[in-house]
């Protein structure tokens, strides 16, 4: 049987196909180009295993830490950096857990100080019970920080003047919440979300409190740049398939996003000709 | 809480004064007591810390320069702060 294979005359539709696809842009942010818009977490997983399995399924290409105390009892392995390779993903690290601009800014000191980067994920928390952040000492970390050169990624609530406020601060993206940390209920509030990125010239990236893969898809329609989770991964029944449900979930977002979607109607327009019908 | 460091004893009468008394040194909000001479580079080596992996904070100032460890002596009343990255969101 001859191996040339019969000349194939292209379908007509074949060439209207792909035509609409022009590739998004990078997700950037202090001068850094990311490629997934999708960043995660790494705190409260069952096992450090579970925990690169899901980060790997998840397509982040950003991965937040925290600075903590080394236990001098401890086990050789509790750094992170045992498990976690940082020439594979982006370290982000974060404040978490301070109730002060002071102590955020010493946080985020010795953060950068572990040598990878000067990016640091701002949080400065006001209330134990609802952990919802404190906007005026995010705005004086900020400010602090900023000045000695760190890209500062601030963690807020979702009102749109603190952002404003974040922003002129130098804050280097704006980082509102969905709902509180670690809650899972979702994005509460997408007009307050769509409104800050509407008024951001700095990215917005959706922080905390989303629950599910819909929740992020829900929050990237609402054009923010990116989101940024880890319970709903670490507390899922099965983290990296839930990782990867995330990433779809974040890509299908985005495009919903780009491709912009139809006008709500209140009433129905069919959908087929309404000419035609036999008689 | 005060504890005393497993601490080579030969290196430390090498480096430093023989017969000094120890020093008591707050580390990550413990009190522990030392071998006078004992330095930075000795403590981490004592946790079995690699100090690639380590920040260190003496008296509230970050020490940067890593090289320097095996040279700083701590002192009577250093608070040190030794802290590296763990998982969190």
């Amino acid at each position: 049987m001859s191996a040339v294979s019969a000349p194939t005359i292209p379908h007509p539709a074949a060439a209207a196909a792909g035509a609409a696809e022009s590739p998004d842009a990078p997700f950037t942010v202090g001068g850094r180009a990311f490629r997934s818009r999708l960043m995660v977490g790494t705190g409260k997983y069952a096992s450090n295993e579970q925990m690169v399995r899901a980060i790997e399924a998840s397509g982040a290409e950003v991965v937040t830490v925290a600075v903590r105390r080394v236990n001098l009892d401890r086990t050789r392995e509790e750094g992170i950096l045992y498990h976690l390779d940082p020439t594979r993903w982006f370290l982000l690290a974060n404040t978490a857990g301070c109730y002060t601009a002071d102590e955020a800014v010493r946080y985020a000191r010795l953060g950068r100080e572990a040598g990878f980067n000067d990016f640091v994920k701002l949080e400065v928390i006001a209330d134990q019970e609802t952990l919802l952040p404190d906007p005026a000492g995010t705005i004086e970390a900020t400010r602090v920080l900023a000045a000695e050169g760190f890209v500062v990624m601030a963690y807020t609530n979702d009102d749109l003047i603190t952002a404003l406020r974040l922003e002129d601060a130098g804050a280097a993206a704006v980082m509102p919440l969905a709902a509180p940390i670690g809650s899972g209920l979702g994005l509460v509030n997408p007009y307050a979300v769509r409104t800050i990125k509407h008024r951001l010239a700095v990215p917005v990236v959706v922080d905390a409190g989303l629950g599910t893969a819909s929740d992020a898809a829900l929050a990237m329609e609402q054009g923010v740049d990116a989101v940024l989770l880890n319970t709903a991964l670490s507390s899922a029944r099965e983290p990296a398939r839930m990782a990867l449900a995330m990433r779809h979930a974040v890509e299908a977002g985005r495009l919903a996003y780009l491709a912009g979607r139809m006008p709500k109607r209140e009433v129905a327009i069919a959908s087929s000709p309404t000419s035609g019908l036999l008689g | 809480m005060t504890r005393t460091v497993v601490h080579d004893e030969s290196r430390a009468s090498a480096d430093g004064p023989r017969g000094a008394p120890p020093v008591t040194v707050v580390v990550n909000g413990e009190l522990r007591t030392l071998a006078a001479g004992t330095t930075l580079a000795d403590l981490l080596r004592a946790h079995d810390l690699d100090p690639r992996l380590v920040v260190v904070e003496r008296n509230r100032t970050i020490l940067r320069d890593r090289s320097a460890y095996s040279t700083l002596t701590l002192e009577e009343g250093d608070a040190l702060e030794l802290v590296h990255f763990v998982g969190g969101g």
